[in-house]
């Protein structure tokens, strides 16, 4: 028996051989793609390219709420955040990377991802050339694009147009780079844009994939900005380094703005797509607050980081959302400051604060029929921009009053949202401050009175935690394509055409009547980009190019109302501190007056430091580690 | 019971821990010996310890009085200040270390380090008088030919506490640089508004901003009764 098992088990083995054992176990993997099969496929190569656009950063942006609203023009009415107003250093809120990581600035490991990518395409041989050009074209963009976004933190950066590999030999120094000049960095860009911008489709509907309109907004932001640190370089001396790589010569200042127009010019002509600005509703503040939100057929957005509920959403919206009616137990953070309010011209272009009798620091306040009368007659951005008290927001009314003046002239408050208080001369309890506040040193109520309206999401379920917003966040914009054009033409002497672009924007604006070529000065300028561009993430970069951070933020706080009201509209107006201007209702039961609304300028009680702004500003630090690694890269100023 | 659990519990364990850097290296910023006043916190000297991989500062602010201190372990530093920060130029020693001074920390030390500031307070005087306070200072121009700068302005701040500067102050009286007549006296006077909760003091000093320059000057920082 036990021989006839073995010689069963003999003959198996035996005959149990595979014939080719290679064949049998070098499988493909099911679950892994390999990069011959990924580069030969334009459905992957897309999912791959998502990947980079994912990555694409930027210093402001809806993300990270603070980032977008520092520089005063907003105080943040969230009891975290009071310390950015009460030490010298200017209040900036830096948005984060995907991973959270504030300190990957110096983020090569992107930059080799992109140049791989690049590389694969370059070698793909099983895709039509169509699609190659593009996604070459479009890897390209996104590298010039983070370019742009180092030269704007560091100026001079290494550029690394190909993938670096160690030979782990111990010696790395054939991988050290020196950083390149400012100015090599921006030609770059330069470039890239012009080779790049007939690969790309001339398409007006594709937002959130490069295009030609796309690659040629970046040439212009990059070329002007590059001319202004040129040319307004000057006005900071110690703000360069002899080699180069902080500082631009002031020669090339006309060269580079000559660019910026030229760019700008391509996609004003239509070359690029049918770009136009914003025109869908005739309440003018509705249509300036649409524009950010409106996703279908909108003709003005050029690039933008998309969004899309279920996927990858925004909570924007619910951060900064009116406290009152809120969707979540949070909102309101935000506040747009009276500084930024105040801003905004009056029709007829002259510049005025708000006119609340006692602007002067003195006199009889002015009595308003209702809420929003004290800010009629202004550009309409102002209502675009941000929710002034007695205004409207997903259909309810914002409610915001400090406190209510009785007929001996006290003024009676309360310290909770909505608190209620009994008058003289009555007998039942009444409402004596608004839902939304303001309260001071209460956060998320309209500490300043004013809560932003840019970028909020009024549909129903975007302030929840659960359901968010789709909005997306816009890179570029026809409107800055306009302002660039105006200020590169300006600069360049023709104050002509300067006034007929920045006209355009400004009659969007219900600025109908015409600023005269004359009127063109570097304080409009200055102005009109301000205005336009509020809480979108370009105002920093403004001032460093421009170099007037140290005028604006002078260190002196703001400590008079006739001090914060004088020289609105010029360009180095100081604006150290955040102010807010308070509603008050009266009573006065009997008399005319009754229930109708006084102003006053006030100066919370957490605002104790006044901003400065130090020249290490203008270009950050570049990491330690970093200098570490690589000794050739050198130190930027004032560090 | 449970006090003993938790004692049992919450013990540390002691090799886990370094010990603490405890050598103090202490200094003033000087000019001839002279402390040189700057703002609270804006002005730093980095120390740099090499040797050990990796670099990275070690920050040390100057006080309002010009001093700066720093706990650390004995080793070999280099102190220097970052690019153009101060109301001063550095002064270069030797070709071969610049600007930079070398402390071989054994044991707490003192080390003032020398610099060349555009102007240097030669007198400063501050006084109540009722209600307002006066100062009369006398400057003198340390920097003079390529290098000189001008005074953008002299400026006179009060505070409520012993923190004197631009950004802390209740109130200031400037003087720009160009209706100076004399650097020899300067006079200046600001008044004391009311302050809650009250006090019959204030702290006042002179600041000198050199155009140009980021970083004030100042003098002592004294207390003023009226």
């Amino acid at each position: 028996m036990k021989k006839t098992t073995y010689a069963i088990m003999t003959l198996l083995l035996a005959v149990s051989w595979s014939c080719n054992d290679q064949a049998f176990l070098d499988r493909p993997p099911t679950a892994l793609l390999s990069e011959d099969q990924v580069y030969a496929n334009d459905d992957v190569i897309l999912s791959v390219l998502g990947n980079l656009y994912n990555r694409y950063e930027e210093i402001g942006t809806t993300k990270n709420w603070g980032s977008i609203s520092g520089l005063n023009e907003a105080y943040w009415s969230n009891s975290g955040s009071y310390g950015a107003f009460q030490n010298s250093g200017v209040p900036l809120a830096i948005a984060v990377d995907i991973n959270n990581n504030y300190n990957n600035f110096w983020n090569y490991g992107y930059i080799r991802d992109i140049n791989q990518f690049i590389e694969k395409i370059t070698a793909a041989d099983k895709i039509t050339q169509a699609s190659k050009d593009r996604f070459l074209a479009e890897g390209r963009f996104l590298r010039a694009s983070f370019y742009f976004e180092l030269v704007k933190r560091f100026g001079g950066v290494p550029l690394i147009l190909e993938t670096l590999t160690y030979d782990f030999s111990g010696d790395p120094t054939y991988l050290q780079y020196p950083r390149a000049k400012e100015s090599e960095v921006y030609d770059f860009i330069i470039k890239e844009a012009e080779e790049i911008k007939s690969k790309l489709p001339s398409s007006v509907g594709e937002k959130s994939r490069a295009t030609k309109g796309a690659a040629l907004a970046m040439e212009s932001r990059a070329a002007l900005y590059a001319g202004s640190i040129a040319k307004y370089g000057v006005k900071t001396t110690t703000v360069s380094l002899p080699g180069g790589e902080v500082g631009i010569d002031p020669s090339k200042a006309a060269g580079y703005y000559t660019i910026a127009l030229r760019a700008a010019k391509e996609i004003i002509g239509g070359s690029a797509g049918g770009y136009a600005l914003f025109k869908k509703k005739p309440d003018l503040s509705e249509n300036f607050a649409q524009l950010f939100y409106d996703k279908a057929n909108n003709p003005e957005v050029i690039f933008v980081e998309d969004f899309q509920l279920k996927f990858k959403t925004l909570y924007f919206t619910g951060a900064n959302q009116p406290r009152f009616g809120a969707e979540e137990e949070e909102g309101g953070r935000i506040n747009p400051s009276l500084n930024l309010v105040q801003s905004f011209e009056k029709l007829d272009n002259t510049f005025a604060p708000i006119p609340t009798g006692t602007s002067s620091g003195s006199g009889t306040p002015i009595v308003y029929d209702n809420q929003l009368d004290i800010f009629a007659g202004r550009d309409a951005r102002l209502g675009g921009t941000v929710m002034l008290p007695g205004s409207q927001f997903k259909g309810r009314t914002i409610d915001i009053f400090a406190g209510v003046r009785v007929p001996d002239g006290t003024i009676i408050s309360g310290d909770d949202r909505g608190a209620q208080k009994t008058l003289p001369g009555t007998t039942v309890p009444r409402q004596v401050v608004g839902f939304d506040g303001p309260i001071d040193g209460f956060e998320f109520t309209a500490q300043t009175g004013f809560y932003i309206r840019k970028y909020q999401d009024p549909i129903v379920g975007s302030g929840r935690r659960g359901t968010q917003s789709e909005v997306w966040f816009i890179r570029y914009r026809y409107a800055e394509v306009l302002l660039n054009a105006a200020e590169a033409s300006f600069e360049l002497g023709n104050n002509v055409d300067a006034a007929g672009y920045m006209n355009q924007v400004r009659e969007r604006a219900g600025l109908t009547k015409a600023l005269t070529p004359a009127e063109i000065t570097f304080d409009r300028v200055v102005h009109e980009r301000r205005a336009e561009f509020a809480f979108e993430g370009l105002e920093f970069y403004d001032i460093k190019r421009w170099r007037i951070g140290q005028d604006i933020f002078d260190g002196n706080p703001i400590s008079s109302v006739s001090e914060l009201t004088s020289n609105i509209g010029k360009a180095t107006k100081i604006r150290t501190q955040p102010w807010s201007l308070w509603p008050y209702k009266i009573f006065a039961p009997g008399t005319p007056n009754d229930g109708k609304w006084i102003y006053q300028e006030k100066k919370l009680s957490r605002v104790t430091g006044a901003s400065r702004w130090t020249l290490g500003l203008y270009y950050f630090n570049i990491p330690d580690d970093v200098i570490s690694n690589n000794p050739k890269i050198i130190r930027n100023p004032n560090q | 019971m449970a006090v003993l659990a938790l004692g049992v519990l919450f013990v540390s364990c002691e090799k886990d821990n370094y010990p603490e850097p405890k050598t103090l290296l202490t200094g003033n910023i000087v000019y001839k010996g002279q402390p040189v006043g700057v703002e609270y916190s804006q002005t730093r000297l980095q120390l740099w310890q090499p040797g050990f991989g990796k670099t990275g500062e070690i920050s040390a602010p100057v006080a309002q009085d010009g001093s700066y201190s720093a706990l650390l372990f004995d080793g070999d530093y280099k102190l220097v200040f970052p690019k153009n920060d101060g109301p001063w130029q550095t002064i270069t020693k030797d070709a071969a270390g610049k600007d930079t001074t070398f402390v071989s920390l054994r044991g707490n030390q003192s080390v003032d380090i020398e610099v060349l500031p555009y102007y240097m307070f030669k007198t400063a005087t501050l006084k109540a008088d009722g209600k307002t306070v006066n100062a009369t200072v006398a400057l003198d121009k340390i920097i003079t030919g390529v290098d000189a700068k001008d005074i953008e302005r002299v400026s006179l701040y009060i505070s409520k506490t012993m923190f004197v500067a631009r950004a802390n102050n209740i109130g200031s009286k400037d003087l720009s640089g160009a209706d100076i007549k004399d650097m020899g006296n300067i006079n200046l006077s600001v008044d004391v508004p009311s302050i809650t909760p009250t006090q019959d003091y204030v702290f006042a000093r002179v600041g000198v901003k050199i155009a140009g320059v980021e970083d004030m000057l100042f003098s002592k920082v004294e207390k003023i009764t009226y």
